[in-house]
C-alpha cells in the first residue's frame, strides 16, 4: 500500500504536480524521510536534488583566518591511510571526493558536474553500475589537470592489498573505469541500491595519480606527499605537524566561485573536549571546536554570555545495551561466550524484557546527554526513511518486578530474585567514558529496586576496542553478560551496520573474536530479511526490510537502546559552519564562512 | 677526565641495553593494539585489520621484535610510527623546539626563584622572609601542575582575558611582535612548571646552606673579617651547591616527565603530549623511542652531574 502511494508520489514530483519539499515532507509524516529521501526521488527517476546552498560571500577570500580546533589533531593526511575521523578531517581541507552530503543528507556536488541519476543515464536501472560526469576545469594544487585517470588510480591505489589502505572494502568489490577523460563508470558485482560510497564523502577523496602512481602497492609509505598533499580543494597545504597542527591557504585557482571565504585555515590538535569548549565559546581563542563531547550542564554555563556557541547535527548514532546470548562464565574448549552454551538468565525473554524497561532513558537524558541525546526504541536510527514506528519503550521498575515476578523470579534472602537456585546477577561493562560511567549508575540503581544485582565494570577505551586476541577485555570477546557503546553510522545508510548482526558473522574463538555480531545472537529471519534488502533495488521495500530487522532486534531484545545522539560541535557566534550529521565536520568546508 | 668520562659511557652501554629489554617487553605485553580505532569502522573488514597487523610485524615473537628494534636502532633507525606512517625521529624532533622552550625556560625560571630566596632564607633562619618563604615554598609544591594550571587559566585566560590558554607553534607574526608573542603564550606554562620545580628547590637550597652555614671554616672565614657578602657566595654556597646540582641534574629526565601534564593542559605540542597520545592510540615504537630517549637522558645528566662534583670540590676524584 505504502509502495503504491510512494509510486504515485514520485510520478507527482516528476510531473511537477507536487513540489520536491512537500515530497519529502509527506515521507516524512510516513516515518520515510532525510537523506535517502532523495535517493528514493533519484532511483524513481527524478533527479537528486543538489543541497540549497546559503553561501553569502560574493568574493574570494578576503575572510580572514579560520581557526579550528581539533582535540585529537590528525596524524597523518593521506585519506586511504586514515584510522579515524580526525585522519579524515584533516586531509578533507585540501582533497576534494566527487560528491559530499550535506546536513539534510542531500548529495552537493564537489568534483562531479552532475548528480548521477536514471534521467541522466547516470544509474543502471538493474543497480549494477553508476556513471559519474567529471567537473571539466579542475585543477590540482600544482596545476596539472584533474580526470577519470586519478579516479580510476585511486580505486587500483585502494583496492590494491599491499598498500595496505584503509579504503580497500570500499574498493575491492567494485570496478572502475574510464569511459572518457572526465566520465568515470563504476561497476557494481551485484545490484547495489546505495551507490553513493566509493569516491564520495570526506573517507573517499580523490588524491593525484601524478604523485601517488609510483608509491602504489607496497611502496605505498614512502610516498612525500602522504604527508603533504596536493589536492584539488578550497585550501592548499603549507605545514603539517602530527597530532599539532595542519595549515592551509587559499587557493586562487579554486573550482567553485567565490570560493572560499577564508585566507587561512589552521587545524590545532591535542588537549581535551572541555578545554576546547572552553576556547571557543568562553575565550573566543578558536572559531570552531570539534566533537565537543561534555556535559550539557558545563556547555550551558560556557554559553551564558560567552563568544560562541554549540551546534547540533542529528545522525544516526546509538549508545546502545548489548546483551550477550551465551554464557560468559562457562569455558568450552578454551572460550567463554561460547556458541556451544546458551545465557543462563537471558535465556528467559522475560529477564531480557524486564532490563529494558529499567533503562531510564529519560533520566540518562536529562543527566547526561541533554540537547546532545534523544531517547529512542530503536537500534536503527537513522536515515529516518529506515527508522522503525512500530517500537516503543516505557521506564517502569513496577511493571519490571511484575513481569519477573510472572515469570517465576522472586526475590531471596538478600533481596536478589532468583529461581532454579540461578541468582539475577550481571555484569555489565562498557569503556571508560565519563557520561558512560554515569549511565551505568543510573540503570545500576533502577535494577537494585527491581531485585537484581548489577556488577560495573569499565575498561580503557584502548582495550575495550582493540582487536587483541589475547585480551578479554575487549568488546568483541565479550566476557560479561551486558556492555554498553556505539557503533557510528558512517554514511546515510544502514548497510553496512545492520550486516554485522547475521548469523554468519558471530565473534569466537575460531574466528579471532573478529566476527562482528559480538551479542551472537542468531535468528533465521533477521539473516533473510537483510539478505533481502542487500538486493532490493526498490528503495520502499528495502526500507521496510530494514525496517523489520530492526523490529526483530527489538522483539527479542539484542540490544537496549540507551539514547540516540547527536553530533555536538562549538562554534564561534559570527561563523557560519555548514555541519552534517552524515559527514565529516570539514566535508562541507569550502561553504563556510563568516558574518560580518 | 676524558678517561672518566669514556670509561662512564662505556658502563652506560649495558645499563641502556637493560633498560630497552624491560621497556620493550612491558610494551610489548601491554594490552590493546594500535588499529583500536578500525575495531568499530564498518568500513574496514577484520581481515585489513588483520594484514595491518601482519605488516607491521605485530604477530612476530617478542624477541625477533626486539632484536629487530634493535638493529634498527643500531643503524640510526628509530621505527615507524604506526599511527602517523611516518619516521620517529622526525615526528620528535618536531616535538622538540617546543618542549626545550618551555621546559628550559621553566628550569631557568625555577633556578632564579630557588637560588637567591634559598640562600637568603638560610643566611636569616626563622626571620619573617623565611616564614614566608617556607609557607609559599610548602603551598608550590602541594599543588599539583594540573591544579595550578587550570586555575591560571581560569584567571588570566578566562576572567581577565590576558593570555592565551592554547599554545601555538606558527605564530603569524615578524620580529620583535614574533618575540613577544612567543613570551606571552609561554608565560603561564612556564610559570606553572617553573614555580612548582621552584618551590621544592628552595627547600632543598635552604637547607644544604643551612648545613654548610654551620660547619668551622665558615666561622674561621667569618673571623678573617670577610664581608657577609663574600662568605655566603664564596665560602658557603659553592660547598652547599653539591648536592643541589645532583638534585637539579636528576630532576632534568623527571621534568620532561613533569611536563606531561602541563603539555597537555596548554596544548603544548611537546615530547611529553607526544608520549601521552601516543600510549593512548597505542603506537608503541614511538612510546618505546619517547621513553628510550627520557632512559637516556637519565643516564647522560647522571653523568653531567658527576663531573660536575669534580669542578665544584676538587677533592672529589673522577678515577
Amino acid at each position: 500500500m505504502l509502495d503504491k502511494e510512494l509510486r504515485s508520489m514520485i510520478g507527482d514530483v516528476k510531473d511537477g504536480r507536487m513540489d520536491r519539499r512537500a515530497f519529502i515532507k509527506r515521507m516524512a509524516a510516513v516515518g520515510l524521510t532525510a537523506p535517502l529521501a532523495n535517493q528514493i526521488l533519484a532511483l524513481g527517476g527524478v533527479a537528486m536534488a543538489e543541497g540549497a546552498q546559503v553561501y553569502k560571500p560574493t568574493k574570494r577570500g578576503g575572510g580572514g583566518a579560520l581557526k579550528l580546533l581539533w582535540w585529537q589533531g590528525p596524524t597523518l593526511l593521506n585519506p586511504h591511510f586514515a584510522t579515524g575521523t580526525k585522519d579524515q578531517d584533516g586531509s578533507r581541507l585540501f582533497y576534494e571526493p566527487l560528491a559530499c552530503w550535506d546536513p539534510d543528507g542531500n548529495m552537493k556536488l564537489v568534483l562531479a558536474a552532475e548528480i548521477p541519476s536514471l534521467e541522466n543515464g547516470g544509474l543502471a536501472a538493474d543497480g549494477k553500475s553508476v556513471t559519474w560526469k567529471l567537473k571539466p576545469g579542475v585543477k590540482w594544487h600544482d596545476g596539472k589537470p584533474f580526470t577519470a585517470d586519478d579516479v580510476v588510480f585511486n580505486w587500483e591505489y585502494a583496492k590494491d592489498p599491499a598498500t595496505s589502505a584503509l579504503t580497500i572494502a570500499t574498493h575491492r568489490d567494485i570496478t572502475v573505469e574510464k569511459v572518457d577523460d572526465l566520465t568515470v563508470r563504476i561497476r557494481f558485482n551485484k545490484p547495489t541500491p546505495f551507490w553513493a560510497d566509493a569516491f564520495v564523502g570526506a573517507p573517499n577523496t580523490i588524491i593525484p595519480k601524478h604523485l601517488f602512481a609510483d608509491y602504489k602497492g607496497s611502496k605505498s609509505r614512502e610516498a612525500p606527499t602522504n604527508l603533504s598533499p596536493v589536492g584539488t580543494g578550497p585550501y592548499k597545504f603549507v605545514e603539517f605537524k602530527p597530532g599539532d597542527l595542519v595549515r592551509g591557504q587559499l587557493n586562487p585557482d579554486y573550482h567553485m566561485p567565490n570560493r572560499p571565504y577564508f585566507d587561512t585555515v589552521e587545524m590545532k590538535g591535542g588537549g581535551d573536549a572541555v578545554s576546547a569548549a572552553r576556547a571557543v565559546i568562553q575565550t573566543g581563542e578558536y572559531d570552531f571546536g570539534w566533537n565537543i563531547q561534555v556535559e550539557d550542564d558545563v556547555l550551558l554555563r560556557l554559553e551564558k554570555g560567552g563568544k560562541g556557541k554549540t551546534i547540533y547535527a542529528v545522525g544516526g548514532d546509538t549508545e546502545f545495551i548489548a546483551l550477550n546470548f551465551t554464557d560468559p562464565n562457562t569455558e568450552v574448549d578454551g572460550e567463554r561466550s561460547s556458541m556451544k552454551t546458551k545465557h543462563p538468565l537471558f535465556s528467559d525473554p522475560a529477564v531480557r524484557k524486564a532490563l529494558s524497561m529499567l533503562v531510564d532513558r529519560e533520566s540518562v537524558k536529562k543527566a547526561i546527554y541533554g540537547r546532545a541525546g534523544r531517547t529512542t526504541a530503536n537500534f536503527l536510527n537513522g536515515p529516518e526513511k529506515f527508522v522503525s514506528k512500530n517500537t516503543s519503550w516505557e521506564f517502569s521498575i513496577e511493571k519490571a518486578s511484575k513481569l519477573l515476578d510472572d515469570a517465576g523470579w522472586k526475590p531471596g534472602a538478600d533481596g536478589i530474585r532468583e529461581k532454579d537456585g540461578k541468582k539475577l546477577k550481571l555484569l555489565y561493562q562498557t569503556s571508560i567514558n565519563g557520561p558512560r560511567q554515569k549511565t551505568q549508575a543510573i540503570i545500576k540503581q533502577a535494577c537494585q529496586k527491581a531485585g537484581i544485582d548489577v556488577e560495573l565494570k569499565s575498561v580503557v577505551a584502548s582495550v575495550f576496542f582493540s582487536s587483541d586476541v589475547a585480551n578479554p577485555d575487549t568488546y568483541a570477546h565479550f566476557y560479561a553478560d551486558l556492555e554498553m557503546f556505539q557503533i557510528p553510522l558512517s554514511q546515510p545508510d544502514p548497510s553496512q551496520h545492520m550486516r554485522r548482526y547475521l548469523s554468519t558473522n558471530v565473534a569466537t574463538k575460531e574466528n579471532k573474536w573478529q566476527g562482528t555480531n559480538f551479542p551472537r545472537w542468531v535468528n533465521k529471519e533477521y539473516d533473510a530479511a537483510i539478505e533481502a534488502a542487500e538486493s532490493e533495488m526498490d528503495p520502499v521495500k528495502r526500507a521496510s526490510h530494514y525496517i523489520k530487522a530492526n523490529d526483530l532486534m527489538f522483539q527479542d531484545t539484542v540490544f537496549i537502546p540507551v539514547q540516540h545522539r547527536l553530533k555536538v560541535e562549538a562554534a564561534a557566534n559570527n561563523l557560519r559552519p555548514i555541519i552534517s550529521g552524515w559527514a565529516n565536520e570539514t566535508d562541507n568546508l569550502h561553504d563556510w564562512y563568516r558574518e560580518e | 677526565m676524558s678517561q672518566y668520562v669514556l670509561r662512564r659511557l662505556l658502563i652506560a652501554i649495558p645499563s641502556l641495553l637493560g633498560i630497552s629489554v624491560v621497556l620493550f617487553v612491558v610494551l610489548a605485553l601491554a594490552p590493546g593494539d594500535p588499529f583500536s580505532e578500525l575495531a568499530t569502522n564498518p568500513n574496514v573488514p577484520p581481515e585489513v585489520q588483520a594484514a595491518l597487523r601482519a605488516k607491521f610485524g605485530l604477530d612476530d615473537p617478542i624477541y625477533l621484535r626486539y632484536l629487530h628494534w634493535l638493529n634498527a636502532m643500531m643503524h640510526g633507525d628509530w621505527g615507524f610510527s604506526f599511527v602517523s606512517r611516518m619516521n620517529v625521529d622526525t615526528l620528535i624532533l618536531q616535538r622538540l623546539p617546543a618542549t626545550l622552550y618551555v621546559i628550559g625556560s621553566a628550569q631557568i625560571l625555577a633556578l632564579l626563584v630557588a637560588i637567591p630566596v634559598g640562600v637568603y632564607a638560610a643566611t636569616k633562619p626563622y626571620s619573617l622572609f623565611d616564614q614566608i618563604a617556607n609557607t609559599f615554598a610548602f603551598i608550590g609544591f602541594s599543588l599539583p601542575t594540573f591544579f595550578t594550571g587550570l586555575l591560571f587559566i581560569l584567571i588570566f585566560s578566562v576572567t581577565l582575558d590576558w593570555l592565551p590558554f592554547v599554545y601555538t607553534t606558527d605564530v603569524k607574526a615578524t620580529g620583535i611582535h614574533w618575540v613577544l608573542e612567543m613570551i606571552r603564550q609561554a608565560i603561564m606554562p612556564v610559570a606553572v612548571l617553573g614555580l612548582f620545580q621552584a618551590a621544592s628547590m628552595t627547600r632543598f637550597v635552604r637547607s644544604a646552606m643551612l648545613d654548610v652555614i654551620r660547619l668551622d671554616y665558615v666561622t674561621t672565614a667569618r673571623a678573617k673579617g670577610l664581608g657577609q657578602a663574600t662568605v655566603i657566595v664564596k665560602h658557603v654556597m659553592r660547598n652547599a651547591m653539591i648536592p643541589v646540582v645532583t638534585l637539579i641534574a636528576l630532576q632534568m629526565p623527571a621534568v620532561f616527565g613533569g611536563a606531561i601534564v602541563t603539555e597537555q593542559i596548554f596544548r603544548i605540542p611537546g615530547i611529553g603530549s607526544l608520549l601521552i597520545s601516543s600510549i593512548l592510540s597505542n603506537d608503541t615504537p614511538v612510546v618505546m623511542a619517547v621513553t628510550f630517549v627520557f632512559a637516556c637522558l637519565v643516564v647522560l645528566f647522571n653523568l653531567i652531574a658527576d663531573v660536575l662534583y669534580g669542578w665544584l670540590d676538587p677533592r672529589i676524584s673522577l678515577r
